[in-house]
């Protein structure tokens, strides 16, 4: 299979402080690391291409590593998770489902013993092109105060031959969170819902 | 009505091929997107549970829209999701209101057995703001050909003052899917996962 291309690797961290209610002693951190890779598929119809799975895994934990790093490093601090991937026109969709697995591997692979889906979505588009990931708590998809989302997007990415890829990591819940349902504190922690 | 709708949009589409092969039948994708009012725009409000009750109220009324653009049965839906998007006088957690605690019930009653978490994504944004709603398998969470993502973009909404809430529904996954996992003839529908 195919090298992993990497043209550019993107890290934002946003802190936030309040939105118009009680502010917080420590910031809420929602941070995104996005890597755009050359799309090996790119320009035809590829019937066979799970292997590219296992081979994405490297640049998954990297980019894992990456986006820790710029979060403070604190495995534990990190609460909610997501990814997703968007594939440049000459590619196809499928192409951005090959994230699921390596994306997947990465965040509990630096998380340790993260129960939840890592939820996700994706898209085609062209350079500039936004893309709203889907946050959940990393324990137990239904902690209703980490049901969050990050906007990502690269002015310049992807090209029509790029795919790429982005993994969302959070600190806590939404910064006013006041809607009820199940709370971090109440977490089992064994069937990765609740 | 609790709500004060606007306007409501549907879009559906239509894949019938990808990269030059056929998909048949055409994999079908209906969105439903109500702009409302915000209630509680331009200032703090502790109590959400106004917007709450407009959730639940939406969770029928888009459902049944969706529903009719794809012009299946309820029981032959496959994927679903649902997003929001508050304007700039609303706070964010005025979208984690509409969509958490009540919108997923009366959605759920249109369409059969769904255990599964309907995926969701919020963000604050200005008119003609993208929504990228999350798509997965409304039976099992892990059904890898049904990961997948719809946007969503209503040019004139949200003014400051609204709220864009979207619902998807779909009568299958993505239209080529070819990275393995779990498929839609294995689901057991029993815990929403597999």
């Amino acid at each position: 299979m195919p090298e992993i291309a990497v043209r550019k690797y993107s890290v934002t961290v946003e802190e936030i402080f309040h939105e118009g209610g009680p502010a917080v002693a420590t910031p809420l951190k929602r941070g995104a690391a996005v890597a755009v890779i050359a799309n090996p598929f790119a320009g035809r119809y590829v019937e066979d291409i799970q292997g590219f799975m296992e081979d994405l895994k490297p640049l998954g934990l990297a980019m894992a590593q990456r986006l820790l790093a710029a979060m403070g490093g604190d495995v534990k601090a990190i609460e909610g998770y997501g990814k997703g991937s968007i594939v440049g026109a000459a590619g196809e969709l499928e192409h951005g489902a090959l994230w699921h697995v390596p994306g997947g591997y990465a965040m509990r692979e630096l998380l340790g013993d993260a129960k939840s889906i890592v939820p996700s979505t994706k898209k085609v588009g062209g350079p500039g092109t936004r893309l709203d990931i889907p946050v959940t708590h990393v324990n137990a998809s239904y902690v209703r105060s980490h049901f969050d989302a990050f906007e990502i997007g690269v002015t310049d990415a992807p090209k029509a031959d790029e795919l790429l890829f982005a993994l969302v990591m959070t600190t806590g819940s939404r910064i006013h969170a006041r809607v009820g349902g199940l709370k971090a504190s109440e977490i089992k922690g064994e069937d990765g819902l609740r | 009505m609790k709500a004060s709708i606007r306007k409501i949009v549907t879009i559906l589409d239509e894949t019938h091929s990808e990269m030059g092969q056929p998909v048949a039948p055409a994999i079908r994708r209906a969105a439903a997107v109500a702009v409302i009012a915000n209630p509680f725009a331009g200032k703090y409000q502790p109590d959400l549970s106004e917007l709450i009750e407009i959730g639940e109220e939406l969770g029928d009324l888009l459902g049944r829209h969706a529903l009719k653009a794809l012009g299946i049965e309820g029981e032959a839906v496959q994927g679903y999701g649902k997003a929001a998007a508050v304007g700039e006088d609303g706070e964010y957690e005025h979208a984690a209101a509409i969509l958490h605690p009540k919108l997923g019930a009366p959605l759920r009653k249109l369409l059969g057995k769904a255990p599964a978490l309907i995926p969701s994504s919020k963000k604050r944004g200005s008119l003609g703001v993208m929504l990228d709603v999350p798509l997965g398998h409304k039976a099992g969470a892990y059904v890898r050909s049904h990961f997948d993502g719809m946007e969503v973009r209503i040019p004139d909404a949200p003014r400051a003052g609204e709220i864009v809430v979207a619902v998807a529904l779909t009568s299958g996954g993505r239209p080529l899917p070819r990275v393995g996992g779990l498929t839609h003839d294995e689901v057991k529908g029993e815990d929403g996962l597999r």
